[in-house]
């Protein structure tokens, strides 16, 4: 049924035939956890209310930005306490564990984008980690940027 | 209430405004809010002629906020109550929207967010949910696409590649939300076929008929992938393969190939085996050389290495696989395919778990995982 049609001339339309496309990204904050600090930075509570408030406004501009360049998913932040929870078998109720004090990593929060590349995401990462600090200097923070895995294209083979 | 008809109205309707002499970007907006109301009013109320329903309520909403940006400007509103005659039909609009939507100007994400509202007729709230990012950031990608848009004159010649290549990218992205953008793809597609006798747009559309015909075998209970090998052919869509086969065939016939067509010729080579032992892998082959030359693509040379594989055995798909970049998605994956069949075992199972761990999506590393744990488990004594 299938016959094979020797072509004679060719075009050729576009370049690569490749799932290319928005993807997501994780950008996630944490108190504590990842590479050293590359500033060292007060805690939070130990700044005046003013910089408190620059901090807070920094980080809904960026948001509200991100928005506007039609990029933004999300963002949430979590509280520092809370605790570990496991299955301990059958009718017995779950274990739970923490909150720890010391623990190495602790995440505080994150926001999920939107992009073209993996490169702007890590431009965008970048941009949020000069949220401002004490004395309104950039905090320097670390900010671990993960993909989000995605569905699977409709052409597989 | 018809929701496709009313859908296919939108191109014509922006069009019509766009002749009477409204900027495409307002045009647009006012023609979304009017079809937002249709969806509301219409099931209770349909109108006799809806395309006049949506020109008549469409022409209001610009001329309102014509009106109130003429005002804040301090100028006043010139606009022509009536369109000019010309030659210009609806199929001319629709296309020449197909071209604006898809301008090469615009980054890929854009295009196909435009393309699914201006020409697609989806609201920002559906095309939202398709891509699971809220609606305000949808609506704000749409007009800055739009912003970047103004000044480029609608009624010049368009690049049909990037049109192609961005109803590829929307056939790609599946489906999410209520609206199944595969199947909106092939609408789009087809719509265009009928405006532009191209062969590589028939190409297209036989490609996403002759992919979309094996959706329900794709994927096992609880969205577990399935292997086309695997794949339950007794489910395939045979009519829509046979659509797809004979749009190709057309195509081809008119010896302008290009890597749709191309494409489609090897989906089709595998819809038309009854079994997978069947499948002409010999000529899959061929045609991987044919989608090679045309476009110099590192993933279609992996996805060769498959076929030669298949055609010559594991040894000649290795070789295949010399000079391709094992930085490519899928490297590992076809790696270990090709190692399992050559009896590299050992090889096979790690090679299979690393690709897991490089896997782009959920249903990929699941299938890749449990790859892994088969093949480790053959090795157990």
């Amino acid at each position: 049924m299938w016959r094979r049609l020797r072509p004679r001339d060719t075009v050729a339309t576009t370049g690569r035939v490749t799932k290319e496309n928005h993807m997501k990204y994780l950008l996630l904050k944490h108190y504590r956890g990842g590479p050293a600090p590359a500033v060292d930075c007060e805690p939070m509570d130990r700044w005046t209310p003013e910089e408190v408030d620059a901090h807070i406004q920094f980080m809904r501009d960026f948001a509200a930005r991100l928005e506007e360049t039609g990029e933004f998913v999300d963002a949430q932040a979590v509280a520092p306490g809370g605790a570990f929870v496991r299955y301990d078998g059958e009718g017995r109720p779950p274990v739970t564990d923490g909150p720890f004090a010391e623990t190495k990593d602790l995440i505080a929060g994150w926001m999920v984008i939107d992009v073209e590349s993996w490169d702007r995401a890590v431009q965008l990462a970048g941009e949020l980690s000069a949220a401002p600090g004490p004395g309104g200097e950039p905090i320097h923070e670390w900010l671990e940027v993960r993909p989000f895995l995605s569905e699977p294209p409709t052409v597989t083979e | 209430m018809n929701e496709p008809l009313l859908r296919e109205l939108v191109p014509a309707v922006i069009g019509v405004l766009v002749r009477r002499g409204a900027d495409f970007a307002s045009a647009e907006d006012a023609v979304q809010e009017a079809l937002i109301r249709a969806l509301d009013t219409w099931p209770a109320d349909p109108p006799r002629d809806p395309r006049a329903w949506l020109v008549a309520v469409a022409w209001r909403r610009f001329l309102d906020a014509a009106r109130a940006d003429a005002s804040r400007r301090g100028r006043e509103l010139v606009v022509e109550a009536e369109p000019p005659a010309g030659p210009a039909s609806a199929d001319d609009d629709t296309l020449r929207l197909y071209f604006l939507c898809a301008h090469p100007s615009l980054p890929p994400s854009s295009a196909v967010a435009l393309t699914l509202r201006a020409v697609g007729g989806l609201t920002t709230r559906q095309i939202a949910a398709a891509h699971l990012v809220p609606e305000a950031t949808m609506a704000q990608r749409i007009s800055r696409a739009k912003r970047r848009l103004a000044g480029v004159p609608l009624d010049r010649p368009g690049d049909l590649g990037t049109v192609l290549r961005v109803l590829y990218l929307v056939f790609n992205e599946g489906y999410g939300g209520d609206v199944d953008l595969a199947t909106e793809a092939i609408r789009l597609a087809r719509q265009l076929a009928t405006l532009a006798d191209e062969p590589e747009v028939a190409g297209l559309l036989a490609l996403m008929l002759l992919h979309h015909a094996r959706r329900a075998s794709r994927t096992g209970p609880g969205g577990r992938l399935v292997p086309l090998a695997e794949q339950d052919r007794s489910r395939w869509d045979t009519r829509m393969i046979a659509e797809g086969v004979e749009i190709l065939q057309t195509a081809l016939a008119r010896d302008r190939l290009g890597e749709y067509q191309a494409q489609a010729a090897i989906a089709a080579l595998h819809a038309d085996a009854r079994s997978a032992a069947e499948t002409d892998w010999v000529q899959i082959v061929e045609w991987y050389d044919e989608l090679l030359r045309l476009t110099g693509s590192p993933v279609v040379r992996l996805n060769r290495a498959v076929a030669v594989g298949e055609a010559d055995g594991p040894q000649a798909g290795l070789a295949a696989l010399a000079g391709v970049d094992p930085a490519l998605p899928r490297y590992a994956a076809v790696t270990a395919h090709l190692r399992e069949r050559a009896g590299d075992l050992e090889r096979a199972a790690e090679l299979y778990a690393e690709a897991s761990r490089a896997a782009a999506s959920v249903p990929e590393r699941d299938h890749l995982t449990r790859q892994a744990a088969r093949v480790r488990q053959l090795l157990r004594p």
